[in-house]
């Protein structure tokens, strides 16, 4: 028998051969390897959001391995000392079983919930930024709703998991989630009591959630995060104004290599970050909390940071309940029904609200800095102050127990707050807004203050500016402003050379100093033709 | 951006480096790549620097992935009480791993950051609407497939579509049909633990032991938690029964009993009253008991109760007042329910008036 000789320098050519035969790819593939994606840092948030995902895939799959989600009434005879011989549910004891008798299970099951934390704070935070940038503008409406709808899907996500080991904290959570059911007007207990398969708690709501914690919600939401990236994918990435870039353009990098390298090596940062929260942060100790029994609770109970503005809400709703015809709308309805509809239909609405509003139904590829919309960064001044007025009244028990304060008069300073603050945060942040957009035309027209103080002949002082073009007689100059950055100090201009590297010593030589330097304009400002298209 | 370089690149002309074929891919991409640059020349000690920053990284996440496997197997894992080692093993874990993640990330970044060319590329956005002869086109594709379907010249097959409909109604019936519990048959949103009580046959109040409860041994000004003394009447199998069991000092007894509403007359046992523990608010238990200003705090959503006042909400968000359980002494000398709740117990929701 012949043997036929490998030659191995050909193989890799030989596959790729075998493979676009049979697939057809080359240009394709081709395309996908060349394209040009914009880079800033404030583009990475949303990335933190998917990374974290995936760790909670990870995760989430190991812990699925040993949690049982039953209800079913046990003796605790785990290696935990404190609760052994205690009657608890058997998912309560799986979930102890995780984090006291299996290998590495409490390092898994913190990293679990810290990338849960992570995953909310990440969107929220690159929700602010596609806002406050106006990127959910035309075309990219439907995308801004898709990740709404995230939110939501991971907060009842995240909600559902925190309930599942059945502690003394999640159980009473779930309590006061029957009773949000139970508010709905008409329809409240017979939704609750089809959830529960009965009155609170039931047999059966532990099985329901963990089927819809580690199958329908990841799945919806694995669904979405694919529609997400491939939307930003086919409508390509928005990118900020500046030298070159336009209505039609995309500037950046192509996605291979480099780009891809960067994406991998932020994920392991993520995944890093998120491993050390783990083993170092204790989370959710629910060996301290005990089992869950109705009549037990305990001064201090917080839900997860994402679920607070809810809790705040639901403290700060006077008594008002609506009583009718021998029917009753209680008020633990309007906190915790209606205004996370409001929070919900509101921003999904948004984009053509402000379509109709400044009248702007444009095509729009380029990101907007905040300064430039003064009335939106207020609305999102506005839209953060009344959030973080109801989360920190989900925790207004520490603050009053922390500060000495009165705990009723924390409550009434919520509801009071949450009345004044935002419009207050508007108005502040629409004048900062201003502020800075008037500060950018004066550099702009007068040039960069050099710091420099001049005594005239007749004993006037006057700062010299640096004008950032050809002045005329009067020393100002007509550039237009381009929507990004304004150099505002003379060492963006180069007029001062670069520091020197090093940490603790010098790693090159100083550069030695010039001694005239003429301070030129960047040539590259007369391109600019951003915003127009 | 192509437009400006019309020229064909001949891909076989031999003089080509494969940046020149990358190029022009690019460009037949609609993508202009008009910077490319290494950050440090070849073979200059910037790069040889970055080299070395790179390979210390992977060197790092060598190390820490060998200390993790190490630290995974041979650490004392195992949970026991007091201070040791193996409180540290998920730390350490922790720590190993964070490290090895940390190593692998940075070199990554610096390898592509630094390493790699700095490259400004361009590429056109092909968005907006399609072209309008393509647009027409499938428009008129679409409508021509609806035109065929022809439901609207065909009115008796319009007709017919509409008795489809119970098809969806037969999809939906066993997935939601199954699910669905009626919360009034029977009335379980109603009733307690406590049902069945009469004052012949009165429930004791247990501990959550199960033993039942002598006057004296709740102090003047104390309270306890109780539940009703049948079979798992302390599981959660009955959540909304457990009940604070609370000795009135006499002069609150008495404020208390010039207060009574009508329905909770008879209710209280001498000075001793007990209230349901389950907030009307939102089913947290209102167990924290202000024993000088005489007020039940949820510690939910800090509803609070006045219990000299039929537990009235007297501040916070709960509008209605912990509903009264009518208790005795009985025959044996203990404490026992002689009736369930008046109203029903624990939050508020649309029938219950």
């Amino acid at each position: 028998m012949k043997r036929r000789k490998v030659d191995l320098k050909a193989l890799p050519g030989k596959s790729a051969e075998a493979v676009d035969a049979r697939l057809h790819v080359a240009t394709p593939l081709r395309s996908l390897l060349n394209k040009v994606f914009p880079d800033h840092w404030s583009f990475l948030l949303g990335e933190i959001a998917l990374f974290s995902f995936i760790v909670l895939l990870l995760t989430g799959t190991f812990l699925a391995l040993f949690f049982e989600p039953s209800m079913q009434e046990v003796h605790y005879n785990g290696s935990y000392v404190p609760l052994q011989g205690v009657e608890m549910s058997r998912a309560y004891e799986t979930a102890l079983n995780l984090s006291f008798d299996v290998r590495g299970g409490l390092v898994m099951r913190q990293m679990h919930h810290w990338a849960a934390l992570l995953f909310m704070a990440a969107i929220v935070v690159h929700m602010i930024r596609i806002f406050v940038t106006g990127a959910f503008r035309k075309p990219r409406e439907l995308n801004w709703i898709i990740g709404l709808s995230m939110f939501w899907l991971g907060f009842t996500e995240g909600f559902a998991g925190y309930s599942l080991p059945d502690d003394a904290l999640s159980g009473t959570g779930l309590r006061i989630a029957s009773a949000i059911m139970l508010s709905i007007p008409v329809v409240g207990s017979w939704v609750t009591t089809s959830l529960f398969g009965g009155e609170f708690p039931g047999e059966i709501i532990l099985s329901r959630l963990y089927i819809v914690h580690v199958f329908l919600l990841p799945l919806i939401l694995l669904g979405l995060v694919t529609v997400h990236l491939a939307l930003v994918f086919m409508q390509k990435h928005t990118q900020w104004p500046g030298p070159g870039r336009t209505n039609s353009n995309v500037v950046g990098e192509r996605m291979f290599p480099r780009y891809a390298l960067k994406q991998g090596g932020f994920f392991m940062l993520v995944f890093a970050v998120i491993a050390l929260m783990g083993g170092l942060f204790q989370i959710n100790p629910i060996w301290l909390f005990g089992p869950y029994e109705a009549a037990v609770v305990s001064a201090g109970s917080q839900p997860d940071w994402y679920v607070m503005f809810l809790d705040g809400s639901t403290r700060l709703m006077p008594a008002w309940e609506i009583r009718a015809f021998g029917y009753t709308i209680p008020p633990l309805f309007w906190p915790t029904v209606v205004l996370p509809g409001i929070l919900t239909v509101l921003p999904m609405a948004y984009p053509w609200i402000e379509a109709r509003w400044k009248k702007d139904k444009g095509h729009h590829n380029l990101l907007q800095r905040p300064r430039d919309v003064p009335d939106r960064t207020g609305l999102a001044a506005m839209a953060l102050t009344f959030y973080m007025v109801l989360t920190i009244s989900g925790g207004n028990d520490i603050v009053a127990d922390k500060f000495h304060i009165s705990l009723n008069a924390m409550t009434w300073a919520g509801r009071i707050g949450l009345l004044v603050l935002p419009p207050l945060a508007y108005y502040v942040a629409r004048r900062i807004a201003l502020g800075l957009q008037q500060h950018d035309r004066e550099v702009l027209a007068h040039g960069v203050e050099t710091g420099i103080i001049k005594r005239l002949p007749n004993g006037q002082f006057v700062e010299v500016h640096q004008p950032l073009a050809p002045a005329d007689d009067h020393g100002h100059t007509d550039l237009p402003y381009v929507g990004w950055t304004v150099p505002k100090k003379m060492n963006r201009l180069g007029a001062l050379g670069p520091a020197v590297r090093g940490f603790f010593r010098p790693i090159e030589q100083a550069a030695p100093p010039v001694q005239q330097k003429q301070v030129e304009p960047p040539p590259t400002r007369e391109e600019i033709t951003s915003g127009k298209h | 951006m192509s437009e400006s370089n019309t020229q064909v690149v001949d891909l076989d002309d031999p003089n080509l480096t494969t940046f020149d074929i990358v190029r022009e891919g690019a460009r037949r991409d609609g993508i202009e790549i008009v910077h490319y640059e290494p950050q440090y020349p070849a073979g200059s000690k910037g790069e040889k620097r970055m080299v070395r920053i790179v390979s210390f990284f992977f060197l790092l996440t060598g190390l820490a992935s060998t200390a993790f496997v190490v630290a995974y197997i041979w650490w004392p894992w195992e949970y026991e009480m007091g201070a040791n080692a193996s409180k540290l093993y998920t730390p350490i874990l922790g720590l190993t791993l964070g490290l090895a993640l940390i190593g692998v990330g940075l070199g990554i970044l610096t390898w592509g950051k630094k390493l790699l060319p700095h490259e400004i590329a361009i590429q056109d956005r092909h968005d907006g609407p399609s072209d309008p002869v393509e647009r027409k086109i499938t428009g008129e594709t679409l409508k021509f497939i609806g035109s065929e379907l022809s439901v609207a010249r065909r009115p008796a097959l319009k007709l017919s579509l509409l008795g489809l409909l119970p098809l969806g109604a037969a999809a939906a019936a066993p997935l939601i049909g199954g699910l669905i519990k009626d919360p009034h048959h029977p009335d379980i949103l109603f009733k307690t633990g406590f049902a069945g009580a009469t004052k012949e046959n009165p429930i004791k109040l247990v501990r959550d032991d199960y033993t039942p409860i002598r006057p004296e041994e709740v102090s003047t000004g104390g309270q306890i938690t109780v539940f009703p003394g049948i079979p798992g009447g302390v599981s959660n199998k009955y959540a909304d029964s457990p009940t604070l069991l609370i000795h009135l000092r006499e002069g609150d007894a008495e404020a208390l009993r010039a207060n009574l509403y009508e329905m909770n007359q008879g209710s209280p046992w001498q000075s001793y009253v007990a209230y349901s523990k389950i907030c009307t608010h939102a089913g947290c238990p209102a167990s924290l008991y202000e024993q000088q200003t005489n007020r039940l705090l949820c510690p939910c959503h800090q509803s609070q109760f006045l219990i000299t006042d039929n537990a009235k909400p007297i501040f916070g968000p709960a509008t209605r007042s912990l509903p009264m359980l009518p208790i005795t002494v009985d025959k044996d000398g203990h404490f026992a329910a002689t009736g369930d709740y008046k109203v029903p117990v624990g939050p508020a929701f649309w029938e219950k008036s």
